[in-house]
């Protein structure tokens, strides 16, 4: 796909400037809430107006505030799913559908007919929006964006009003609808198991900032900037001191690591993800003598927090480690030393 | 009793039924296109326009009666130029009786439909935009119908008003039997020149109207509402 997004907009004292282009057809962006993601998606749609700027959605300049271009959303093609659905409350299933149709009025039941049908909501027709499941509703949402065949599709944060049993059937469903959809999808979201499952590709946005774009996994494994590792759910981090090219001194943990990357001389801090981190028995490189601060219990993982046994001083380190039974004592299984794999050291500017 | 019936002349009460509904038919679409405009006006502008137009709700009815014989008279030039190009009396009949009562039910009108308005959730007129449908479209297909209960509850308000109106009905059309006077003109001249009995029976009229009217506003606003009471 190519969404090429250039914008800058204010308001209440809150400044937002995000630059990216995409270029593969899942893409998503990740922030905080009120780091300007949903304002960005809106922007592109065409409900919300940039102060300055330039969108282009495959090919076509939607927005150009030099060249005063600003297209209507009813011109830009894309399809917008609501976090809320914003499923029309005094219309039915079908009445819904038909107001997402575009085109001849002749083939307008026919098509109608045909969404109901793939989007398996046979029977409710003639139900209105309260008398749905959220499940249902999902999919009449779904099946009135696509029936106006959208050249790109922008979902805003779809789960996040969800929760537990729900959620998982809905992301189920999206990941259904998505393996079958051919086109462009951009989603916004808060929460990076979202952003990792559903998006190829990955914008994080700090405070209206764009702080880093590339793909997911890679991003994941390399974010590259302290505030993107953190973006992406990364706990654990230290200052570091170069020592050479793939040798550090981990100031807050008081160790030398080794690492797989080449040290360059701007990375200032490293990190590591709590479920990397290894249980040893012996002494060796990369192992940090253990001191169980505190103990946290996860549903199904116990969380530890460590600190080097030989300093007061530092940082916590967080340490995820998976339970074999809800009865186990957390305590009989903590090791002498714990591991970090260098090629899961993070390297960070 | 019957006698008295027989007697009665009806009339003010279809001219007042009339003026009800066709100042209730203006002050319908006007309050609406008015609410309308309302919501897309920024905070500042939206408030010197909604002061404004809810000025007739809390002025004095003679004010505006005052005010709309300034604008009406024949002897002023608005007067006038309607008589004059147009063959068009305001002052002294029925369409000065509607003029009247939809000017005052009016805010009711526009107030109820942009409190309704309100209500309605943004993203549902944003969906609407990102799905390709035209503006008129949006608004009387999807806002329209989800305000519906307040705009209904803000029309029979406005009727209620105008069907009562008697300030500036009586300063603008006058008390002239079989054509501009009301039920509620009728009360005022009937005690002023001493027929209580008929005065009474009039009274007896529009509250039995009015009740009719509470009770139908509070069954149409609490459609769809949760009905809990206070123990």
């Amino acid at each position: 796909m190519a969404v090429y997004v250039d914008i800058e907009k204010n308001f209440r004292g809150f400044s937002l400037k995000a630059k990216f282009e995409s270029s593969s057809p899942t893409m998503g962006i990740l922030g905080a809430s009120g780091s300007g993601k949903s304002m960005t998606l809106r922007s592109i749609a065409g409900i919300e107006t940039p102060d300055r700027g330039k969108i282009i959605i495959n090919g076509k300049t939607v927005f150009d505030s030099e060249k005063k271009i600003n297209l209507k959303p009813q011109e830009r093609h894309v399809g917008y799913l609501f976090q809320n659905y914003a499923l029309f409350p005094t219309m039915t299933v079908r009445e819904n559908i038909g107001c997402g149709f575009r085109g001849e009025k002749k083939e307008k039941a026919a098509k109608i007919d045909d969404f109901i049908k793939r989007y398996r909501l046979d029977g409710l027709e003639k139900r209105y929006p309260s008398q749905l499941s959220g499940g249902q509703q999902q999919r009449v949402a779904l099946a009135r964006m696509m029936i106006g065949e959208p050249e790109v599709i922008l979902l805003d944060e779809p789960f996040s009003a969800l929760d537990g049993y729900l959620k998982d059937v809905l992301q189920k469903d999206m990941q259904e609808f998505l393996e079958e959809y051919s086109g462009d999808m951009m989603m916004v979201t808060h929460s990076r198991d979202e952003a990792f499952r559903f998006c190829r590709e990955l914008m994080l946005l700090k405070e209206g900032r764009t702080l880093i774009s590339g793909n997911t996994r890679e991003l994941f494994e390399q974010p590259q900037l302290l505030d993107a590792a953190q973006l992406t759910g990364c706990k654990n981090f230290s200052r570091i001191e170069r020592l050479d090219d793939y040798h550090v001194w981990a100031l807050d943990w008081d160790m030398q690591l080794r690492t797989m990357q080449k040290v360059s001389r701007e990375d200032n801090y490293i990190g590591i993800r709590g479920h990397w981190l290894k249980p040893v028995s012996k002494k060796g490189e990369n192992c940090l003598p253990v001191r169980i601060e505190e103990y946290m219990e996860g549903t199904f993982e116990h969380q530890y927090l460590v600190k080097n046994a030989r300093s007061e001083e530092g940082n916590v380190i967080w340490w995820m480690k998976a339970k074999e039974s809800f009865e186990e004592d957390p305590y009989e299984g903590v090791p002498q030393y714990l591991y970090l794999p260098p090629e899961h050291l993070m390297l960070l500017k | 009793m019957r006698e008295f019936l027989q007697e009665i002349n009806w009339s003010p009460l279809w001219i007042s039924l009339k003026t009800g509904v066709v100042a209730t038919v203006i002050a319908f679409f006007l309050g609406i296109f008015c609410a309308r405009q309302a919501m897309k006006l920024k905070a500042g502008a939206k408030a010197v326009l909604d002061g404004i137009l809810t000025l007739p709700l809390v002025l004095p009815p003679t004010v505006a009666g005052f005010i709309l014989l300034m604008i009406f008279s024949l002897r002023r030039p608005f007067g006038a130029f309607l008589m004059e190009n147009f063959d068009i009396k305001i002052v002294q009949t029925w369409k000065g009786c509607i003029i009247a009562a939809a000017v005052i039910a009016f805010p009711l009108m526009y107030r109820n439909a942009r409190a309704a308005f309100e209500q309605v959730d943004v993203n549902l007129i944003y969906a609407g935009r990102t799905l390709g449908m035209s503006e008129s479209h949006i608004f009387w297909r999807i806002i329209v119908p989800a305000a519906a209960p307040g705009i209904a509850s803000g029309t029979v308000l406005a009727f209620a008003r105008a069907l009562g109106e008697y300030g500036a009905t009586s300063m603008l059309a006058g008390n002239i039997l079989g054509k501009t006077r009301t039920v509620s003109v009728a009360i005022a001249s009937e005690t002023a020149a001493g027929n209580y009995v008929t005065a009474a029976f009039w009274v007896c009229v529009i509250v039995s109207i009015s009740f009719v009217i509470v009770a139908l506003i509070n069954i149409i606003s609490g459609k769809g509402m949760k009905t809990r009471r206070w123990i």
